[in-house]
């Protein structure tokens, strides 16, 4: 029987041969180009992405680097010591912060838990690129490595300024970089002595005043005035950017329902065209302006501009929020063009709302770090890019807003911000917060232009009075500062 | 000073993989005359890797218990293959020594995350390699009188599945297990094996549509109720197992697109429906968000691959056993961990070293049966590393998948030991094959050694 078969399975085989093994070379072929697809997800995990993932509270691995390192230095962009761990001869390791209180919510502590560009550069301050030799030689002699440096965007003299402006007043203030997204200087008060941090965290947990809490990043406020420019900007577009005929006759307050939205104090602004109504920051033109606008494209515009969004940052933050629909009462849209309604805001956010205006409408994602070194300088590790995160509005839109800004100084309640050594943008917000009128959050959003790349000034001064008063004036300080070196 | 030896053995350990993966991808491509002299530096290489690991991890632990268990091993390993090299001296001795390798690497992370669970296993696998020993033999007497019982062997592992389904208990939301006069073990990892001997049986006779038909409903039978069981791992692996056959049994590819459309559209209503597989789905996606709750077990993973790195915290360095379930599911980050990405990759290397082989031996069977048969036995131990590591990694979403000869399991070890003697068996027939040939057609000895080069 076996003979009988064999020419015919011969044949066959001559045939079929090669669609015989294709089957098998296929599945040979789509197995590994699954495990070379797996393998390589696996590298790009490790080079792209592991450094993030790994920096993070839960790891719990990251502590036993510890025993390893010595705790790098955290620096100040021209290289000014913000943060570092000495070693006493016993061997005890203890966090020093040169600065005391001013740098404190932006560094964090590291002591009791990490917070800040501690938590944020942790791994990295714990890994060690000192020369490989050395590194050999204390393996041997069984003594810590010591940890790399980061070297942060911020710069001491803008610190210092917004720390001493805002003195006793709780509030925040955050100077940044339009077009490179640099962070210069972050403020949160109340603050605290990051170093001193386990010895009073008792004090420091329990405040009423939430010392702990970063006000910049995570503390939500009503924006007031400061609203009025994407309000504005939201008219522009319905009107085609047409503003010439827009008139108002401002008599100190407008009526809204049952009662009245009145200016700040009552002042009665008069006949006032569109330019002057923002920089005197009218409330009732703007009121009245809410009574028009349409919902949708509102909400779509403050949408675009990262409200009830994800902020591209690397910090715990809290996330604006934005709410108006057709239904809602015609109080409500009045207080909202107002900046009064449901609406919330953290002071970062409305930062980068202005760079993003400044920087021609462009968002440039908050840098915090810039690179980092080896101990002893010699090797950079890493640098950090710039990123862009996308844009926010157009460049002509941008522009318009600009001179809308610089209206405000020119103008309207910023008139303290005129010098000769820059040239100073902005838009200044009381917003009420209780039935108390006396007790308003000062706001001041704005920017600085001139010789010096633009930077971007955001205050908020919490249950303070009047924007002029106390928001302003810190701006102030800061843009001095900035320009006092030249 | 220990430091030292520990940091500068993690770059010669992963040395020591990176050349035998090197010479196993060598002996499947050419198995030529040189095959004695690469099989004994591979040898060498298995040995020296084994023994430096475990001082490493002596070192590091100072426990005496790591000097002796390292000594079983060794013992375990040299009976195994002198055994092979007497009664088999014809089996392909790549394959076991690329399962010494991955027991040898689960022996070492056992023994460093629970030296308990290490022993057991050990015995398990004792147990398991004397209880399989003889299966290559018997294979290559009587399969072929074994192989008419397939409905048989689908009947019984379809009522065993259907059992646990019934009378399982519930391990992390699945059932998986059967527990009987105190001893517990997951059938579903013998079934696999019952199943590749059915779906042979079936599709290697004819290829006639009606039989197809019944095959397809049959292996659909299975996948339902592991997916009742929660068993989605074993559900997928006899899914792509039962489609690689099918495609390879007809040669049509249509049946095999077929089949993997028809899977998606079956695991994207399964996503719809259950929230066991939503919440999968989402430990995966976006880990962080739920990192206390779900995404826990993955993102502790990702932390333990991450700090790792490239080379590894060193053996005793790290903290594996932070990650929930490591020693079973998870052990491959624990891998990755200690001993380094590249080390876990050169591993994944033998995983695909093994396979080639395997499909190697199916291609040159000729009978069309026993080809099916080692094509879903190497197709079913792939995708399972596949899915194993895949979920370990975050690439593809977690399933709760053991890791070939790796994970801490008496079932799976059991289970693996006997594909890879049956693969064996499959070996030794096609020496026969060739053999039988040689003596039948003294005229053809030309063309027959031309395309049998393996033969010796």
């Amino acid at each position: 029987m076996k003979k009988e078969k064999k020419p015919k399975k011969k044949k066959q085989k001559k045939a079929g041969k090669r669609t015989v093994s294709r089957e098998y070379s296929n599945m040979m072929l789509i197995f590994t180009g699954l495990f070379v697809l797996m393998i390589g997800y696996l590298v790009y995990f490790q080079v792209a992405k592991s450094r993030e993932t790994i920096n993070n509270t839960y790891n719990a691995r990251l502590d036993t680097f510890e025993k390893e390192v010595v705790r790098g230095k955290i620096l100040a962009q021209d290289g000014q010591v913000l943060a570092y761990t000495k070693v006493s001869e016993d061997g005890t390791e203890t966090r020093y912060y040169p600065f005391d209180c001013t740098f404190s919510h932006v560094l964090g502590y590291s002591d009791y838990g990490k917070t800040g560009i501690e938590e944020l550069g942790n791994f990295q301050l714990l890994t060690s690129n000192a020369y490989f030799v050395e590194k050999f030689i204390n393996e041997l002699r069984e003594q810590k490595n010591m940890g790399d440096n980061l070297v942060t965007t911020l710069d001491v003299d803008l610190q210092t300024a917004a720390h001493d402006a805002l003195g006793n007043q709780k509030g925040a203030v955050i100077v940044m970089e339009a077009s490179t997204g640099n962070v210069r200087a972050l403020v949160s008060k109340p603050d605290y002595d990051p170093g001193l941090v386990r010895s009073e965290w008792s004090r420091l947990a329990t405040s009423e005043d939430s010392i702990l809490l970063n006000r910049a990043l995570q503390g939500l406020y009503p924006p007031g005035s400061t609203f009025k420019t994407i309000t504005l900007l939201e008219y522009l577009r319905e009107h085609q950017f047409e503003a010439d005929d827009y008139s108002f006759q401002c008599e100190g307050k407008i009526p809204m329902g049952d009662s009245s939205i009145s200016c700040y104090h009552g002042t009665r602004h008069g006949e006032l065209d569109l330019r002057l109504a923002y920089a005197k920051s009218c409330n009732g033109a703007f009121a009245e302006m809410g009574q028009e606008l349409s919902e949708g494209p509102y909400q779509e515009l403050a949408k675009q501009l990262l409200f009830d969004s994800d902020l591209p940052l690397s910090f715990p933050y809290s996330r604006s929020s934005f709410r108006l629909k057709e239904s809602d009462s015609e109080a409500l849209h009045m207080m909202t063009a107002i900046g009064q309604g449901n609406t919330l805001v953290t002071p970062m956010h409305m930062a980068m709302i202005t760079a993003a205006i400044a920087n021609n409408g462009v968002l440039m994602v908050p840098r915090f770090l810039d690179r980092t070194e080896s101990y002893t300088g010699s090797t950079v590790v890493e640098r950090y890019p710039f990123t862009e995160y996308g844009r926010l509005l157009s460049t002509s839109e941008a522009e318009v807003l600009r001179e809308y800004m610089r209206a405000v100084v020119e103008d309207g309640n910023a008139k303290t911000l005129l010098s000769d050594a820059y040239t100073a943008a902005g838009k200044t917000g009381t917003a009420e917060y209780s039935s108390d009128k006396s007790r308003s959050h000062a706001w001041f959003a704005g920017y600085v232009t001139g010789e010096k790349p633009d930077l971007v000034v955001c205050v908020l001064v919490e249950s303070a009075g009047s924007s002029s008063e106390y928001a302003v004036p810190v701006a102030k300080r800061v843009f001095d500062a900035y320009y006092a070196g030249e | 000073m220990v430091n030292v030896i520990t940091e500068l053995s993690k770059y010669a350990i992963v040395l020591f993989l990176a050349l035998y993966t090197l010479i196993g991808f060598q002996l499947v491509r050419k198995p030529g005359e040189e095959k004695r002299a690469a099989l004994r530096q591979q040898d060498v290489l298995l040995f020296v890797m084994h023994l430096l690991a475990n001082l490493i991890l002596y070192l590091n632990t100072k426990n005496e218990k790591i000097l002796y268990f390292c000594g079983a091993q060794m013992i375990l390993f040299v009976v195994f293959l002198v055994l092979q090299h007497l009664i088999y001296p014809k089996a392909d001795h790549l394959l076991n020594h690329n399962m010494l390798v991955l027991l040898s690497v689960g022996f070492l992370m056992l023994a460093r995350l629970s030296f308990d669970k290490a022993e057991r296993q050990f015995e398990l696998a004792v147990l398991a390699a004397g209880l399989t020993f003889l299966v290559p033999w018997i294979i290559r007497r009587s399969a072929g009188k074994l192989r008419g019982y397939y409905w048989w062997y689908g009947a019984l592992g379809f009522g065993l599945l259907t059992a646990v389904l019934i009378a399982g208990s519930l391990s992390f939301g699945a059932k998986l297990a059967i527990t009987i006069h105190g001893i517990t073990f997951q059938p579903s990892e013998f079934v696999k094996i019952l199943f590749v001997f059915f779906s042979a049986g079936m599709l290697s006779k004819t290829q006639d549509f009606r039989r197809i038909v019944t095959a397809t409903c049959a292996a659909a039978a299975h996948v339902l109720v592991l997916v009742l069981s929660r068993d989605l791992g074993g559900a997928l692996i006899f899914f792509v197992v039962y489609l690689v056959m099918l495609y390879i049994a007809s040669k049509q590819p249509l049946y095999f697109l077929a089949g993997l459309l028809s899977g998606s559209a079956a695991a994207f209503l399964a996503w719809k429906l259950f929230s066991h597989v939503q919440t999968r789905v989402l430990a995966w996606s976006d880990p962080f968000s739920v990192i206390d709750k779900e995404g826990y077990q993955i993102t502790q993973s990702l932390f333990a691959i991450g700090t790792g790195s490239w080379f590894g915290l060193g053996l005793g360095q790290g903290m594996p056993y932070k990650i929930p379930v490591v020693e079973e599911d998870f052990i491959f980050a624990a891998i990755a961990e200690e001993f380094g990405l590249l080390f876990a990759i050169f591993l994944i290397f033998v995983y695909l070293c093994s396979f080639y082989m395997i499909l190697n031996i199916a291609m040159c069977l000729k009978d069309a049966y026993y080809k099916l048969v080692a094509a879903g036995l190497g197709t079913l131990v792939i995708f399972q590393a596949f899915l194993s590591i895949g979920g370990v990694i975050k690439f593809i979403p977690s399933t709760g998948v053991t890791l070939p000869f790796i994970s801490y399991g008496g079932s799976s070890l059991l289970s693996m030991f006997a594909i890879w003697a049956i693969i064996q068996g499959m070996y030794l027939k096609r020496s026969d094959e060739v053999a039988g040939n040689e003596k039948g057609k003294e005229t053809k000895k030309e063309k027959t050694e031309k395309g049998r080069k393996k033969n010796r």
